[in-house]
C-alpha cells in the first residue's frame, strides 16, 4: 500500500498529466464524485498540484450526510426527543449536523430514551436483540456501499423477528444525482473520477450512460493517491482519444459487474423511490425505500412519519451550491469565519467526507 | 461514509462471520456479502461488512505499471 503513495510515483504521474493536458483548454475540470477522493486530494496536496498541472478538481455530491435534508434529521430528532424508551441508533456524522430544531447531539432525549453512536448497522440490531424492552430505530444513511449491509441487517431482523428493530432510511444512488448536475448544465465539467466504492458494489455500467449520452469520460479510482492519478490520467486519455467512456483504474477492488451478491440484496429487500436532495431538488428514482414485504421494519412507515424531504439550509449557508460543484467551499461567506467545525452551519462542514470540512482541515 | 479500508482476514466461521486485522487490532466482520473468503485474503472492510475481496494479482499490476512510469520519467 506504501508503494501506492510513493512520492517519485507521485511526481512521475503528475509530469505525465501536465505533458498530456498541453492543447487542450485549460483548465481540464474532473468532478471527484466521492467525498473520500476529496479527502485524498487534499490531505496529499494534490488539488495545488494538479492546478498546476492545467487540471481543476471540483467536489461533487458524494457525501451522503451532507445531501440528506433536514427533515429525515429533524424527524430523526423528533423520535428521540418525544417517544419514550426508545434508542436512535446512527453513525457519528449524522449526530451533528444542524437543522432548525438543533442537532441529535444537542438534543434532549425523551424519559428511558437515548442516541446511541454505531459503527454497523448490525450493531444497531444487536442492541434491539440485547435490550427488547426498547424500540430501536437505525437512522441509516448512506450510498451504494453502506446500502447492502443495511439490506442485510434488515433481512437478518425480518428472519430473526426483531419486532423492536426499525430503520429510518436516508438510502441514495450514486448516478442518477450525476445526470441531474448535467441536465442542470450550470457546471461544466469534462470529466469524472467515479467513486470507487460504490463502484465495487454497481460496477461500471450504471455511469455509461454518462459517456453515451453526455460524451463525457470517467474513471473509476481507488483511494489512495497515485490511484487518484492514474484515473485522471485514464480521463485525459479519453479526452484526446475523443472516445469516451469509463475506465476501471481501481482493478484490485472493482470488477465490470460489481458484486452480484450486493446487488442481489439490494434487490431483494429495496425499491427504488423519487428522493429529494440537498441542493440538487427532487430526482427521480434516486433513492430507496424497504419493499412493502419489510415495512414493518420501516421507521417511516411504523411511525407514521412523513417526510416530504424538504430542506432550510441555515441562513447563508452554501452547502447546497457545494455539491453541486457550483461553487468552492471558501466562496461560501460563511466558510471559516461562522462555519467552522467546531461550530458548523451546514453538513458539509460536519460529515468527515464534507467538502468545507477536508478544505478547513487542510487549508486554513 | 464510504471510506472502505483494507484489512486482512484472520478468522471466518460457517456462518460467515469472523475478524479481520486492521494495524494489528482484531475488528468483528460480517463476510456475507462476498464470496470464497479465506484467512489470509485482503478484503475492504465497510461499516462493518467485508464489500469485496482485494485481487492480489491486480494489485501487482497496478503497482509494476505505478514502477514503469516512474521509471520512464527519470
Amino acid at each position: 500500500m506504501k508503494e501506492y503513495r510513493d512520492k517519485k510515483i507521485i511526481r512521475a504521474l503528475l509530469k505525465r498529466i501536465e505533458e498530456e493536458t498541453q492543447g487542450l483548454p485549460a483548465p481540464v475540470r474532473i468532478m471527484e464524485v466521492c467525498g473520500t477522493h476529496t479527502m485524498t486530494i487534499h490531505k496529499y496536496g494534490l488539488k495545488i498540484m494538479l492546478e498546476t498541472a492545467g487540471i481543476e478538481m471540483l467536489s461533487g455530491p458524494g457525501c451522503p450526510v451532507c445531501i440528506t435534508p433536514d427533515e429525515f434529521h429533524e424527524a430523526a430528532l423528533d423520535l428521540v426527543t418525544k417517544r419514550e424508551n426508545l434508542v436512535l441508533a446512527t453513525f457519528g456524522d449524522m449526530t451533528r449536523v444542524p437543522t432548525g430544531k438543533g442537532s441529535l447531539q444537542t438534543a434532549i432525549p425523551a424519559h428511558d430514551s437515548l442516541i446511541k453512536i454505531v459503527y454497523s448497522p448490525e450493531e444497531a440490531a444487536e442492541i434491539a436483540k440485547s435490550q427488547s424492552e426498547k424500540e430501536v430505530v437505525f437512522f441509516g444513511v448512506g450510498f451504494e456501499t453502506t446500502i447492502p449491509s443495511i439490506a442485510l441487517t434488515v433481512k437478518n431482523a425480518a428472519s430473526a423477528k426483531l419486532a423492536n428493530f426499525s430503520v429510518l432510511s436516508a438510502l441514495w444512488l450514486i448516478p442518477p444525482p450525476l445526470r441531474a448536475i448535467l441536465e442542470a448544465g450550470e457546471t461544466r465539467i469534462n470529466g469524472f473520477l467515479y467513486p470507487g466504492h460504490v463502484s465495487v458494489i454497481i460496477g461500471k455500467k450504471p455511469y455509461e450512460f454518462i459517456a453515451k449520452e453526455y460524451g463525457i469520460p470517467g474513471a473509476i479510482a481507488g483511494f489512495e493517491p497515485s490511484d487518484i492519478l492514474l484515473g485522471i490520467c485514464a480521463v485525459i486519455d479519453q479526452i484526446k482519444q475523443k472516445k469516451p467512456g469509463v475506465h476501471i483504474e481501481y482493478t484490485r477492488a472493482v470488477s465490470p459487474a460489481g458484486n452480484p451478491k450486493a446487488l442481489a440484496l439490494m434487490e431483494e429487500v429495496l425499491e427504488e423511490k423519487d428522493a429529494c436532495w440537498r441542493g440538487l431538488g427532487t430526482i427521480p428514482r434516486s433513492g430507496l425505500r424497504l419493499k412493502k414485504k419489510y415495512s414493518g421494519f420501516d421507521a417511516e412507515v411504523k411511525y407514521g412519519l412523513k417526510i416530504s424531504g424538504k430542506t432550510s439550509d441555515q441562513p447563508g449557508c452554501r452547502c447546497g451550491e457545494v455539491l453541486k460543484g457550483l461553487v468552492s467551499p471558501p466562496q461560501c461567506p460563511l466558510y471559516s469565519r461562522k462555519c467552522t467545525p467546531e461550530s458548523p452551519h451546514g453538513p458539509c462542514m460536519v460529515s468527515l467526507e464534507g467538502a468545507c470540512l477536508i478544505y478547513y482541515k487542510y487549508q486554513e | 461514509m464510504c471510506l472502505g479500508i483494507p484489512a486482512k482476514v484472520v478468522e471466518i466461521n460457517d456462518s460467515n462471520l469472523g475478524k479481520v486485522d486492521y494495524l494489528g487490532t482484531k475488528v468483528k466482520t460480517n463476510f456475507s456479502l462476498v464470496d470464497t473468503i479465506q484467512v489470509g485474503d485482503w478484503v475492504i472492510i465497510h461499516a462493518g461488512f467485508a464489500i469485496a475481496r482485494l485481487d492480489e494479482e491486480e494489485a501487482k499490476e497496478t503497482l509494476d505499471m505505478l514502477r514503469e512510469i516512474a521509471k520512464s520519467s527519470e
